[in-house]
């Protein structure tokens, strides 16, 4: 039998194994996918968590609920990559060989990148919300907390989901207005990026939220450290912003084991062809989701999208054939604006998000980039999906994986 | 739209910066860092090629990793291209600013 090995079994892995194992040969390949955890975690409900929107049963379940009948899945953390010798190192040891791998590791956060993030008040009074843990322990600390500074910060690109601290903004905005005590709390918005809105078309549609919103924000902000003392994040050209309440995102950098492996960049993330999602360096390695470097967003939507580009072209692999289908960098994201309003973005490596509807042209129902009910309804409803169909490897109806230009009003682009 | 640069005329967005860096040379470098407020030397270009071949490799580009290029620390990129020194260099680069999704 050859083998073929999927590492991590996060929303990409997990995908990718579902479609794989409704195409693949059974008799010719057996499948194998590694993950540390045997939960599996919807991801986009840690957003949710700190306000009390979702709870802890909303984001997880047992990962093995997820492997199809007839694949492997071994749990256990990985070491190393040997891509010479095709084989996968375990930490105990235990060395597993491959014909072809698919790396799906993704990204994590690395709040030790920045002096002083990771310090005494780690989880005390400056929190991520991009783990499980940090988004449980913010929810924690926002139950009890009476108002002050709530400084939301992003530390440098490329991040997971990057408007989701946009979206923490807005939804903190809602819920303290909600708790009674929005008066009492100074919201500002602290981004390393020329505003909270860089393209064209959705800055000038959407500028108005922040001050609609009074959120302040400090743009062009790259931190050097964070000083728990005096309770300020300082930058490299010494502005200093004051917090009672910081709400991180640090850098997001891809699994350990890549950089052990020495396969990946500065940030651990792999070099990957944009279009075709081969490795740069090795025929037989594909790489999907978050790990990949493709200037893309990392996002579930994007996971979902490549899986299945990425299924053609390793059975064209397995034929020797060319690797004919192109990935176009298509992302469809729900963004949370608060008040039971969110707007649906859909946008791809050429066309930046713009107005329009979705996903069907002249009936929508979902306009693009613009507030409204029926997206935020739509985000809620997603969280069924994901588990129900995404993770599966069943096809959402109308949604395609390369971008739809129709219903989109393209010629401002 | 069209604009006149040093003589030469090239597409710029609303923001200035350049959509076609293969118009880009050194003379329209230092007319736009003349708008920006910036006198070019010898070292402000040796940091330029970098970032032009980091854009050329699709490299997305961060204040990290121009502060580990070995070219440049961080705090000499800030005194070269003060006050947003990443999306200033873009701009005097000829490639775009860096942005996020939305």
């Amino acid at each position: 039998m050859k083998q073929l090995l999927i590492l991590g079994a996060g929303s990409a892995g997990t995908m990718l194994l579902n479609h794989l194992s409704k195409t693949i040969n059974a008799k010719e390949w057996q499948i194998t996918i590694i993950d540390q955890s045997k939960l599996h975690y919807y991801q986009p409900g840690f957003l949710f968590l700190p306000f009390d929107i979702y709870s802890e049963k909303d984001v997880i379940k047992e990962g093995n609920k997820f492997i199809p009948p007839g694949c492997k899945l071994i749990q256990a953390k990985i070491e190393k990559i040997f891509p010479g010798e095709q084989t996968v190192k375990l930490e105990d040891g235990q060395e597993i060989r491959y014909d072809i791998l698919v790396i799906a590791t993704g990204s994590q956060i690395a709040p030790q990148e920045v002096e002083g993030m990771l310090g005494e008040s780690w989880q005390k009074n400056i929190f991520d919300f991009y783990t499980f843990e940090g988004a449980v322990n913010l929810r924690n600390f926002l139950r009890k907390w009476n108002g002050g500074k709530m400084v939301v910060h992003i530390t440098e690109m490329p991040i997971k989901c990057p408007v989701a601290p946009l979206e923490f903004a807005f939804l903190a905005d809602w819920y303290f207005t909600r708790k009674g005590i929005r008066n009492k709390v100074d919201i500002t918005y602290v981004t390393p990026l020329s505003g909270a809105f860089t393209k064209p078309i959705a800055s000038k549609k959407l500028g108005y939220l922040l001050s609609e919103k009074s959120i302040k924000i400090v743009p062009d902000f790259a931190i050097e450290r964070v000083d728990t003392v005096n309770k300020k994040i300082i930058s490299y050209d010494d502005i200093q912003v004051p917090y009672d309440l910081l709400v991180t995102v640090p850098t997001n950098m891809g699994d350990e084991a890549i950089a052990r492996s020495g396969i990946g960049d500065d940030l651990n993330f792999v070099p990957t062809n944009k279009h075709t999602l081969q490795s740069k360096t090795y025929d037989n390695i594909f790489v999907v989701g978050d790990a990949t470097d493709i200037p893309t967003s990392k996002a579930g939507s994007v996971a979902h999208f490549e899986a299945e580009i990425v299924v053609k072209n390793i059975l064209s692999y397995m034929k020797n054939q060319p690797l004919r289908e192109s990935f176009d960098g298509h992302a469809n994201c729900f963004v949370e604006t608060g008040f039971n309003k969110a707007m649906l973005i859909d946008f791809n490596y050429d066309h930046q998000p713009t107005d329009g509807v979705f996903p069907i042209k002249g009936i929508g129902p979902l306009p693009l980039l613009k507030e409204s009910r029926l997206p935020h309804w739509g985000k809620h409803a997603f969280k069924w999906i994901y588990w129900n169909m995404l993770l599966k490897g069943r096809k959402v109806p109308f949604i395609s994986p390369n971008m739809s230009k129709d219903g989109k009003n393209l010629e401002e682009n | 739209m069209e604009k006149i640069i040093a003589g030469a005329t090239v597409q710029v967005n609303d923001e200035g910066y350049l959509t076609d860096h293969h118009q880009w040379n050194r003379e329209i470098a230092n007319e736009i860092a003349e708008e920006e407020g910036i006198e070019l030397t010898e070292r402000h270009f040796e940091v330029i090629t970098f970032i032009q071949d980091q854009y050329a490799a699709e490299v997305p580009l961060t204040i990290r990793k121009i502060g580990k290029s070995g070219i440049v620390d961080i705090k000499e990129f800030y005194q070269l291209f003060p006050n947003g020194p990443l999306k200033k260099a873009s701009r005097i680069a000829g490639i775009p600013k860096p942005v996020s999704c939305i």
